[in-house]
């Protein structure tokens, strides 16, 4: 591409996961740039087309139960391949937070077929992307190349599910690397700072209390052997699921990947995780003091996760919230108000387990937070009493049904839809989603708002910004 | 690595082959002067809409930085017929999306909408384009956002550090600023200049609209006739070049309370229209094109663990270029880091690069050009920049032979003459007591 825009890098990524999933969630509002709404892709156009509003998905399962699901289409000439895992920063335990995601960065060094790093190499000389996430629930290596390489991928995929050699040499000077990550992400960020901490007091008890990328002492007391362990118990075909998206034939493709992944055997079946977060009774309160410009705030209530049927109406109540300059919180806090710098809402809804409605505001310089505090509750409150207006409703409909069709543009993106809805309980579940969301009232929105975003099960926490120490 | 020759064999003619074909573009100049750009993909109902406009910051009088990017935030204002929020409102009730954002040399404002919407969005672009009635109130919200945004800034160290590098790079020019301005300059930014502003450099025949997706040529130029009937030429001069001053300051280090030091290291580069474009690409592609696989990747990420990211680039505009390498690494470990990255500059300097590393980057080059032009947004982007770079329509189809014929005697002597370790400018943002690199 030209050279207008600061070129990105490409490392391993671990992504805070809840925006990418969902259908909609592809015009965020904050991206005002030009074009950078982007969205993603999308499904069958040629061929067998889906019905309106679905996405064609065939799913093969291999005798030793990986799962394939494909979703060819020929729009574009590209094709990405996808090994889901099931296992992310939910299934670690206390004192080995971040060990998923350490293990995500180790799978790139070698197996005895490829050395060490070269698996980034191989895909790029073969014209291809790669990279890779852990999120709470899941770890995730993708690659996008051609129809005619894409071979490539599943081969080397195939060879690291069971073959990746976890070494000393290695693992020393990776150590540093992920704890630069942590540095760059979350410890000379303050908005991310504050996020960590509301969220390990908005859980007691559930696994998503801790940071996907791990707290720093846990990070430094990671051995080799706790990552072999964690990779025997978790990375196996019964484990795991493959999504294949863009330009390529269905029984070609599948034959390949039987061919490479087919006599993996089957491992045990890891263990379930079984915590259960309690019902919160009283509202909690956090601060964080750290130098920064302007105060932030941030509330997380605790909320159904995709499964369940409210999962649509707090989904719609996330966009008459937040969706666009003229939804409730930017008109009010930003727009009308001039409180805050920004204010949003936004729902992790594509979760294995229950999730948070999130809402959050800067407060403009010279205001006081307190102030943008009451604000952001003003708004919810006059939703619980007052309800929505069915103009509102009618343009988050009107929204989801637009994103669905941009959507389809991005393989990528379709991709991962899939994935994530197949992570928390089947793609079929995708195919539901406009029809929920069309099913959705303006009473349906109230009453959502009323049982969740009560005070009493929401965690708040504040940035106290903290002057600069000159040195 | 033999097995996976076959394969490398065959990518080599498919993307470009597809890319070219699919494209389907046309390229026109409008009565008005305008240049339109237009990509049929009728795959899906949508049209992705971009209009590129000689309007970015390069135009901002001396005493108003910042009026560039204030005007084009005020596009969407406002306008005689309809006030900010019902615009607003008319765009979100469509589930599309209307932006505008103002950069060095051009301001662009983008739609992206349902076909079924097109007329719709397409009249609602051309009034926040040749009516905007920037009212009062608006503009103050606007600079008082503005002002917000510049001070939160602060609070990322990158960003800190990319200024101050671009500062260091570019003295006394609009390259070296930024382009919402500055604390200062934005306070003192008022209508007059606004309006005045906007009527000197929005007009048509400073403009390139690209249009792709499903519409055909003929009726997205019908369409404009339609909508941009009045729109005037502005007959003005074309523009002079842009003079730079050398740059006077070698090092540039920002004392922060931080964890780690935000390191970047750069100096001038050539032009886009330089021939050594591509022979350079190829070089910093090897050099330090990925934080994975480059040989900055390697030494300073794998094997010595210093960074999460560390990548360099050239960036290559109609104007200026330069060569930019940035990396975190915690303060203790900055000097290294800037020394290992030394090394490395060095190195592909004095012993150029083998073969291999030459074939991979190449094939990475042309199959990642190809993947790039993905959505309609993505092709739209890429046809806006070959226009305004006169590359012409056929760059899609020329590109990969301009990266297959760089040799590695090209490499090399690209990589002599054009990275110049003597001329880095080094920019640090951390804590500086632990990083002992002094103050």
């Amino acid at each position: 591409m030209e050279n207008r825009r600061r070129p990105t890098p490409a490392p391993r990524t671990l992504l805070r996961p809840p925006r990418l999933p969902d259908i909609l969630k592809l015009m965020d509002w904050t991206h005002r740039l030009a074009g950078l709404f982007l969205v993603t892709l999308l499904p069958a156009v040629a061929g067998a087309a889906a019905p309106k509003g679905m996405v064609d998905v065939r799913e093969e399962v291999l005798d030793n139960g990986l799962k394939v699901l494909l979703l060819e289409n020929h729009r574009s000439p590209a094709v990405t391949f996808q090994v889901w895992y099931r296992v992310g920063s939910r299934n670690e335990v206390d004192g080995k937070s971040g060990i998923a995601h350490f293990l995500e960065h180790m799978m790139f060094k070698g197996t005895d077929k490829v050395a060490p790093e070269e698996y980034a190499r191989i895909i790029q000389k073969h014209g291809g992307r790669s990279n890779a996430f852990t999120s709470y629930d899941t770890t995730v290596y993708h690659a996008t190349m051609s129809r005619e390489s894409i071979g490539v991928a599943i081969e080397l995929e195939a060879d690291r599910m069971v073959n990746t050699r976890l070494q000393e040499v290695h693992f020393t000077p990776e150590k540093k690397v992920v704890q630069e990550e942590r540095r760059q992400r979350t410890d000379d960020r303050p908005r991310a700072a504050l996020g960590e901490v509301t969220r390990a007091v908005t859980y007691a008890v559930h696994p998503y209390r801790r940071p996907i990328i791990g707290w720093p002492q846990d990070i430094e007391r990671m051995t080799l052997q706790d990552l072999k362990d964690f990779y025997r118990t978790y990375y196996a075909p019964n484990n795991a699921f493959i999504v294949v998206a863009g330009d390529f034939d269905s029984e070609e493709i599948l034959a390949r990947i039987r061919e490479h992944f087919g006599a993996i055997p089957r491992g045990p079946e890891p263990p379930e995780v079984g915590q259960v977060e309690p019902p919160q009774r009283g509202e909690r309160r956090v601060q964080l003091k750290k130098e920064a410009e302007l105060p932030v705030v941030v509330m997380n209530y605790h909320v159904p996760e995709v499964g369940h049927p409210d999962s649509y109406a707090l989904d719609v109540l996330e966009m008459i919230l937040s969706r666009g300059r003229t939804s409730r919180l930017h008109r009010d806090l930003v727009y009308e108000k001039r409180v805050a710098r920004y204010a949003y809402a936004g729902y992790y809804r594509v979760s294995i387990d229950p999730t948070t409605f999130t809402l959050g505001a800067q407060a403009m310089p010279g205001k006081d937070i307190a102030e943008v505090e009451a604000a952001i509750d003003e708004v919810i409150g006059r939703v619980r009493d007052e309800g929505v207006t069915q103009a509102e409703l009618d343009k988050a409909k009107n929204q989801v049904a637009a994103s669905f069709i941009f959507a389809q543009e991005s393989n990528r993106g379709q991709a991962m839809r899939v994935g994530f809805y197949e992570l928390t309980g089947g793609w079929r579940r995708m195919n539901e989603y406009l029809g929920g969301i069309q099913g959705v009232t303006a009473d349906d929105v109230q009453r959502v708002a009323r049982k969740y975003l009560d005070r009493d099960c929401r965690t708040v926490g504040v940035l106290v910004p903290q002057e600069r120490k000159r040195s | 690595m033999k097995r996976w020759l076959p394969l490398l064999l065959c990518l080599v003619l498919a993307p470009q082959a597809v890319a070219s074909a699919a494209m389907n573009a046309q390229r026109e100049i409008l009565p008005n002067g305008m240049v339109l750009v237009t990509s049929e993909q009728p795959a899906l109902p949508i049209v992705s809409v971009q209009l590129l406009i000689r309007a970015g910051s390069r135009y901002d009088p001396a005493d108003r930085y910042g009026l560039a990017n204030l005007t084009s935030r005020l596009l969407t204002r406002g306008t005689p017929t309809r006030d900010s929020m019902a615009i607003s409102g008319l765009v979100e009730g469509m589930g599309a999306h209307l932006g505008t954002d103002a950069g060095r040399e051009l301001a662009t404002v983008s739609l992206s909408i349902l076909k079924k919407d097109l007329d719709t969005g397409l009249a609602l672009m051309s009034e926040v384009l040749t009516e905007p009635s920037f009212p009062e109130k608006e503009l103050d919200r606007t600079k008082q956002s503005l002002l917000a945004s510049i001070r939160a800034k602060r609070d990322r160290p990158g960003s800190i550090a990319r200024e101050a590098f671009r500062a260091a790079l570019y003295p006394g020019s609009f390259y070296g600023r930024p382009v919402e301005g500055s604390r200062d300059s934005v306070r003192g930014l008022d209508r007059n200049a606004v309006v005045d502003f906007h009527r000197r450099y929005y007009r048509p025949d400073r403009a390139i609209f690209v249009a792709v997706g499903d519409v055909t040529h003929e009726e997205m130029k019908r369409k404009l006739g339609e909508v941009l009937a009045g729109w005037e030429k502005s007959g003005g001069a074309p523009d002079g070049p842009v003079t730079l001053q050398p740059p006077e300051r070698t090092a540039v280090k920002i004392n922060r309370n931080l964890t780690q030091s935000n390191i970047i290291m750069g100096h001038e580069g050539p032009l886009r229209s330089n021939p050594d474009h591509y022979a350079i690409r190829v070089m910093n592609q090897i050099l330090g094109g990925g934080s994975l696989s480059s040989r900055l990747g390697d030494s300073i990420r794998n094997e010595r663990g210093l960074a999460y990211v560390v990548y360099s680039y050239f960036l290559a505009t109609k104007e200026t270029g330069r060569f930019q390498m940035a990396m975190q690494t915690r303060n203790e470990s900055a000097r290294e880091a800037i020394e290992t990255a030394r090394a490395e500059i060095e190195r592909i300097r004095r012993d150029g690069v083998t073969e291999e590393e030459l074939a991979d980057a190449k094939s990475y080059l042309i199959g990642n050009f190809a993947l790039g032009l993905e959505t309609n947004g993505d092709i739209a982007d890429f046809l806006g920049q070959v226009e305004y770079l006169g590359l012409g329509l056929d760059y899609v189809d020329r590109y990969p032979d301009l990266i297959r014929k760089v040799t590695a005697e090209d490499v090399h002597r690209v990589a002599r003459k054009y990275l110049q370790p003597d001329r880095l400018i080094l920019t640090v943002v951390g804590n500086l007591d632990k990083a002992a690199l002094g103050n």
